[in-house]
């Protein structure tokens, strides 16, 4: 598998998956739909040529998904052949939850770390795959790529297990759990320019275009359907937008963009100012609300 | 275009988060909205009055941002147009050592770094004698704050030649010393600066980039550990695993270790078909020409130059667990791909971080580092770290919490077992046990001191031996007095003291014998390895369970009192541990129970399982 300057980065995510799949009892990979599940997709199905990825995806579905998404999603698990299971925090439709009237903390609260705590522990997974690097954010930069996690799903930072070398302790008792993160090591840049070279599908966001959006907070939020509630002074508009990281439509910013094949998106990328998760609203619930929402048992 | 892994270490405070954070900036590798937030966290976390705290780039963690300290090693990135770069940032507190070896083990080179002000300190060597044992052999010798001691050239000057003085038994290649200010930028990108005319070395990132790591993976012969078996279906066999050395071509001889057997690459299979060869760190899956049998953790290597197995070693080992090192305890580890119970059999020697001393030791505790002979429990195909990392590499895993408590590098294997053979004896256990018309066992007692686990092994000795059978009653208190006398009630002699009777307890068994021990054994570990020493259905767990007040209570001996009044140490239940057992063969409630009916349920069960068939 030499891909030039992918060898290394390659060959360590792959390892990374097989060690999960000659260890766990019962691993699950976490789909997101987004740019890097499509990567870390790709990558398991290298890792398991010529045989089927051995394990289940598992897509925590917060009812707010971009609807291009969850076409993208049902197409991709189709045309692989791989079983993927959802999950919807049943607190969602019960009280009524949406990101609009109870803030967006409280929202991914439960309608994502809740929700995914339910999921694992619903099929009882022992071992989960995300698709977080370590470019991503200050909290994610100190994390293990096997990173344990008390009984509740709880990371404690402060005492990470030791990992060397590539010899990776999937040791635990019951009721522990460990998330495993394959794309550590990789930079956004790198990811689209995989994207590029394998020609991997993404969800069509990602590519610039004419689309309904209003101006909020500072940011181009897209009206993906008739649910988001807009104030007086909002006025919907069309523009020529792109997303660089996709989640819940109302908490995920557009960038005005004219970039519409993968050679404009890797240009921009390398020449952006600001990092992607600029457009994600809730990373700007406070200084260090990341890793809050990890030792609670977010991704 | 090529990828350096490298470290930042030294001591605390000596300013490595801050070189980090000035990298990222000077390679415009800061975004906008992060140095937005760099400067409002500088206003409110920053230890650098108005000015920007670049370590606050690093620094991720609350509890680091709030004590102005690193706590866990970050990974941060960035490229220049020679090179990409993977930076591990380590913290410098001895108390996090482990995660400074963490970001040090997949590292190519090291900067370390020196308070200009200080100088060489404790964990300025403690750092670069885990660095020389990780096999990192490029350092820099960062000499920051040149600053705050007016650009000295003379104070540079006495760091490096003590420097040089202290690592020239530590195997760098090469040790570059460059002297430079974090906070002021000076010498990290270029060296044009009017302070410090007199140096005329490289920048540091000039050094970054044109340092070769030491590569010699693909030089040498072909190896790979087998880490997963594919085999989707009947018509397809592939040996999964990345390749630790060498490079491979279908058609090439290759030979699995340990069983020796022959065959050749008919196949590297990669996504999208196959390829004509495969090289040192790739995820590749093999196939071979000959169904032949090979698992994880077994070696497929160049059948020119197989590699050895073995099951015990001289290594290096750095003690990271909290609970100090147990010699004779069983702990699990993980080698390359594959996976055995180790014990540590003898620590030659403890190294003494500054002086590089050899010192005796009986225990190991945390940061420590030694020389120390291991035995595993079965023999692993491996090299000596020297030569491949990847297959001189191994991690030691407690088996009760599943921790990681330290990390070894094989220096080479001991011949010992190869010449130390089994005698073979013609009579056997069996044939000695029926001509005492019995089914030899061990019955394994444990429980606090005073439960009453000599009362009922001496009631149950005369029940058996009233019925014919052949026993003998191991004492914890008697063994002691002869076997044992040597040793204390210290966690290590503890162990000691298990394993010496758990090996007497066999021999006897091997005799024919129904063994009954009597010992408070208050470690799980330890009655894991006493069993694992027996045949399956030979080694029966008899939990007498009494509670610790009622045993306090009785307190026959007039131990506990003494405990409490301090007299006697590591006292079990008082100021020791016990850990009862999870399922015994056997559980004794003698609260509830009187001697004698707990007997009677150990006779049915003997009687039941056929051992004491008069019984």
């Amino acid at each position: 598998m030499n891909n030039g300057i992918f060898s290394d980065l390659q060959s360590e995510s792959i390892e990374i998956i097989r060690e999960v799949a000659a260890t766990a009892k019962n691993p699950v990979m976490l789909y997101s739909i987004g740019k890097d599940s499509s990567v870390m997709l790709r990558l398991a199905q290298k890792a398991f040529y010529p045989g089927p990825i051995p394990f289940p995806l598992l897509h925590i579905d917060t009812g707010w998904k971009f609807r291009e998404m969850i076409t993208f999603r049902d197409r991709i698990a189709r045309e692989l052949g791989v079983k993927l299971l959802t999950h919807r925090n049943p607190r969602g439709a019960e009280e009524g939850i949406d990101p609009f009237t109870h803030g967006s903390s409280y929202y991914t609260d439960i309608m994502k770390t809740e929700a995914l705590r339910q999921a694992l522990d619903l099929h009882g997974f022992d071992m989960a795959f995300g698709g977080a690097r370590r470019d991503e954010e200050k909290s994610r930069a100190k994390e293990r790529i096997f990173s344990f996690r008390a009984p509740g799903h709880r990371w404690d930072p402060k005492a990470q297990r030791p990992e060397l070398w590539s010899l990776y302790n999937t040791q635990i008792n019951s009721g522990e759990t460990i998330r495993v993160f394959p794309l550590s090591n990789w930079t956004e840049a790198d990811i689209w320019a995989y994207i590029q070279q394998e020609s991997i599908p993404i969800v069509p966001l990602y590519f610039a275009a004419q689309r309904p959006v209003v101006r909020r907070f500072g940011q181009w939020i897209m009206l993906d359907d008739h649910r988001m509630p807009l104030e007086p002074a909002e006025q919907p508009q069309v523009r020529m937008v792109r997303f660089r990281t996709l989640g819940c439509y109302p908490l995920t910013a557009a960038v005005e963009s004219a970039a519409t094949t993968l050679d404009e998106i890797v240009a921009e990328t390398l020449g952006a100012t600001t990092s992607e998760r600029q457009g994600r609203v809730i990373d700007h619930d406070g200084a260090g609300s990341m890793e809050r929402k990890k030792q609670e048992g977010y991704f | 275009m090529d990828t350096l892994r490298f470290i930042t270490c030294g001591s605390v405070d000596d300013g490595k988060s801050t070189l980090i954070g000035r990298l990222l900036y000077e390679t415009k590798l800061i975004f906008e909205d992060q140095l937005e937030a760099l400067k409002a966290d500088s206003q409110k976390f920053g230890t650098q009055g108005e000015r920007l705290d670049f370590a606050l780039l690093v620094d991720g963690l609350q509890a680091e941002r709030e004590q102005g300290i690193t706590i866990d090693v970050a990974y941060r990135f960035f490229a220049t147009p020679r090179r990409r770069f993977i930076v591990a940032d380590t913290p410098g507190h001895e108390q996090y050592t482990r995660n400074m070896a963490t970001g040090a083990s997949t590292g190519h080179a090291a900067v370390l770094l020196i308070d200009a002000r200080k100088g060489i300190l404790t964990q300025t060597k403690r750092h670069s004698r885990i660095v020389s044992m990780l096999g990192i052999r490029h350092v820099v010798l960062a000499v920051n704050k040149m600053d705050l001691i007016g650009w000295s050239q003379q104070v540079f000057d006495e760091i490096e030649l003590a420097y040089r003085g202290f690592a020239h038994d530590l195997g760098f290649d090469r040790i570059t010393a460059i002297p430079l200010s974090a906070l002021e930028g000076l010498n990290i990108i270029t060296t044009a600066q009017s302070a410090m005319p007199w140096y005329e070395g490289p920048s540091l990132l000039h050094w970054l980039e044109t340092v070769q790591p030491l590569e010699q993976e693909t030089a040498r012969p072909f190896a790979m550990p087998v880490q997963w078996v594919n085999r989707p279906n009947l018509d397809f066999r592939g040996f999964s695993g990345r390749v630790a050395s060498g490079s491979i071509r279908p058609g090439d001889s290759v030979r699995i270790s340990p069983s020796g057997v022959v065959s050749q690459i008919k196949e590297i299979a990669v996504w999208g078909g196959a390829q004509a060869q495969a090289s040192a760190g790739e995820s590749v899956t093999l196939v071979l020409n000959d169904p032949v049998d090979a698992s994880r953790g077994d070696v497929i290597a160049a059948a020119a130059d197989p590699v050895e197995s073995a099951d015990q070693f001289e290594v290096d080992l750095l003690w990271m667990g909290e609970h100090s090192l147990l010699p004779g305890r069983p702990y699990a580890a993980l080698i390359h791909n594959k996976a055995a119970g180790v014990t540590i059999t003898d620590i030659k020697y403890r190294l003494d971080i500054n002086t590089g001393a050899q010192l005796a030791a009986k225990t190991l505790s945390l940061n420590e580092i030694a020389r120390v002979n291991v035995s595993f429990d079965r023999p692993v195909p491996f090299a000596p770290y020297r030569h491949n990392k990847r297959l001189g590499a191994f991690i030691v895993i407690d088996k009760l919490t599943h921790e990681t408590v330290a990390a070894g590098i094989i220096h080479f294997a001991l011949r010992r077992a190869l010449n130390v053979h089994w005698q073979a004896l013609e009579v056997s256990k069996v044939a000695r046990a029926e001509i005492k018309h019995q089914r030899a066992c061990c019955l394994w007692f444990t429980g606090f001191s005073g439960s009453g686990k000599s009362t009922i092994a001496n009631l149950l000795e005369k029940r058996l031996h009233a019925d014919a059978n052949h026993t003998y009653v191991l004492d914890g208190d008697n063994v002691r007095h002869g076997l044992n006398r040597d040793l204390g009630f210290t966690e290590p002699d503890r162990v000691e003291n298990i394993r010496r009777v758990a090996e007497v307890a066999k021999l006897f068994v091997d005799s024919g014998l129904i063994v009954i021990v009597a010992f408070i054994s208050p470690y799980r570990a330890e009655r894991q390895m006493a069993r694992d020493l027996f045949d399956p259905g030979e080694f029966l767990e008899v939990f007498v369970d009494t509670p610790l007040a009622e045993c306090e209570r009785r307190d026959i001996k007039g131990l506990y009192a003494k405990a409490r009044r301090g007299e006697l140490k590591n006292f079990t239940g008082i100021d020791s541990d016990y850990e009862p057992p999870q399922s015994p063969e056997i559980h004794l409630r003698t609260m509830a129970n009187a001697p004698e009916v707990c007997v009677e349920k150990i006779l049915q069960l003997l009687k039941a399982r056929g051992s004491s068939p008069a019984g």
